[in-house]
């Protein structure tokens, strides 16, 4: 998902370095203020630990191999803030180091995976922990978080990709959603494995107070919640409305209308179906969006049953 | 990912490597956004920036192979993308125009960032007034990761050689353990390295 130079228009990188530097900004001056003196080193630590666990090859079928990616492992384990900087630093260093992902894309790709990734991730767990609780809530919460995250992060990318006018809308989100509802699956697997293997050795670590502590304040979530509906309204919005005005009132505004994508790129699969204000394949796109949310959530909860089998005979003491 | 940091022939000395690195940065932030902002099918701009680069390259005296392998390393995720403008009108040369910017960009961050240490590019960005708990932080990173590196291969053979065979769900189990627990060991590292910090007169 990072993107290199020369794939983003000069205003999706402006406004999405602009996005980018908010939250990043906002992150630090929050985590100088609140977060102890010791927290500083955690951080460090925290981004080469990220950077070890990336490299760890996790096999997956006929030789291929992925690995993990950490946004929301990261805003499990310390916290949202801590994760925006820790992850920002990863990104960073990928960047300067190793030339992974392009210096004028630094800001798109600080936005996708250090902004919207762990942002989205945690409000994602705490939602889901907040209706099922105990350990098995917890890995549920941490399993769909991931996942869902991975994929909110690519539709970013691929609008920023779109409002660039390199690539068609209607080929990039298919291509970008379906290959990280894929990745996702592992990202989650990966998380939760994680995540459950840590509670184990050290609960402590998941103390109610301990977890308050890590929380965010309700500046915080007004705060990113609005920069990250910000940038999905300023480069998903426009494509996802079926509207074909408001896209294009938005790309003269933006400066993008000479790119302006006129005849449809893949045909309708059913013509004459469609919903009014929604043409068929936007539709189509939609549906399969929902059905692999809802097919994600499942598999989290059967994933969270698996590994934490026995908690109902605990509690009841048999 | 490769762990090969882009800084490993950094310390070499040729007249490429004696440059300041706010003036190779420079230059290299120039060249992409030249690079970005020339008509896409202008080709002779793109001959002549492959040559100036080509020329940069050999007066470094990096080995060629470093640089190329880096290169090839990052192509396909710059394919990947331009693929998708193959369905665009004007597909064929649009993709080209594009994977030939991206790999122009691609070489020429890439050749500043070879020449010059990272400690030295730490100290620019911070020059560049980045904040300074992103800066503590982005040190501490490349500080440590070598060591959690070592780590987590350390700890990773000593599982391989406990275990002859692991199925593959066995396998993810495993190096998810191992990755939790580098977790905790860098959390204990972090307190550590706290008190040797302020031990030394550090203030947040």
């Amino acid at each position: 998902m990072h993107i290199p130079d020369g794939f983003l228009s000069p205003a999706t990188a402006l406004v999405t370095g602009g996005l980018a530097a908010a939250g990043l900004g906002y992150a630090l001056r929050r985590a100088r203020k609140t977060l102890p003196s010791s927290a500083t080193p955690l951080l460090g630590l925290g981004a080469a630990f990220v950077f070890a666990a990336q490299m760890l090859n996790f096999p997956v079928a006929g030789g291929t191999s992925g690995h993990l990616i950490g946004g929301v492992l990261v805003a499990v384990l310390l916290g949202p803030m801590a994760a925006v900087v820790v992850m920002s630093a990863v990104l960073m260093l990928q960047c300067f180091l190793f030339a992974d992902g392009g210096v004028t894309a630094l800001g798109a790709n600080l936005f996708n995976m250090a902004i919207v990734a762990p942002g989205v991730g945690y409000a994602v767990y705490r939602g889901v922990r907040r209706l099922f609780g105990g350990l098995r809530g917890r890995l549920f919460a941490t399993a769909f978080a991931a996942w869902l995250s991975t994929v909110v992060a690519s539709v970013a990318c691929a609008g920023e990709l779109a409002l660039s006018g390199i690539v068609p809308w209607r080929l990039v989100l298919p291509a970008m959603a379906g290959v990280h509802m894929l990745i996702g699956v592992g990202e989650a697997l990966i998380t939760t494995l994680v995540v459950a293997a840590v509670v184990r050795v050290r609960p402590d670590l998941f103390d109610p107070d301990v977890e308050r502590e890590r929380a965010p304040r309700a500046g915080d979530v007004a705060v990113y919640g609005l920069l990250v509906s910000a940038g999905l309204a300023v480069f998903v919005a426009p494509f996802a409305s079926g509207w074909p005005d408001g896209l294009e009132k938005v790309a003269g505004v933006l400066g993008f209308d000479h790119h302006a994508m006129t005849a449809p790129l893949v045909g309708a699969p059913l013509p004459g179906y469609g919903v009014p204000g929604i043409d068929s394949g936007t539709l189509a796109t939609i549906v399969a969006g929902l059905a692999g949310t809802l097919a994600a959530f499942l598999a989290s909860y059967a994933l969270a049953r698996v590994l934490a089998p026995r908690e109902r005979a605990v509690e009841t003491g048999e | 990912m490769p762990r090969e940091t882009l800084d490993r022939f950094a310390r070499m000395d040729s007249p490429v490597h004696r440059l300041p690195a706010g003036v190779k940065f420079g230059v290299a932030f120039g060249f992409v956004v030249l690079t970005l902002l020339v008509p896409r099918h202008a080709w002779w701009v793109y001959a002549v920036e492959s040559l100036l680069l080509v020329a940069v390259a050999v007066v470094s005296r990096i080995p060629p192979w470093f640089l190329l392998r880096r290169i090839l390393w990052l192509e396909p995720v710059l394919m990947g993308v331009a693929l998708l403008a193959l369905w665009q009108p004007g597909g064929p040369g649009l993709f080209a125009a594009l994977v030939a910017r991206s790999t122009l960009c691609l070489a020429g961050m890439m050749l500043a960032a070879a020449t010059t240490p990272f400690s030295d590019t730490l100290r620019l960005l911070e020059r560049l007034h980045v904040p300074r708990m992103l800066m503590t932080t982005l040190a501490l990173t490349f500080r440590y990761q070598y060591l959690l590196l070592d780590e987590s291969d350390r700890m990773r053979r000593a599982r391989r050689s406990r275990t002859f065979h692991a199925r593959r769900g066995v396998e993810w189990r495993m190096l998810s353990t191992v990755v939790a627990h580098l977790f905790l060991r860098s959390i204990d590292r972090a307190a550590r390295i706290h008190a040797a910090m302020c031990a030394r007169g550090w203030r947040p």
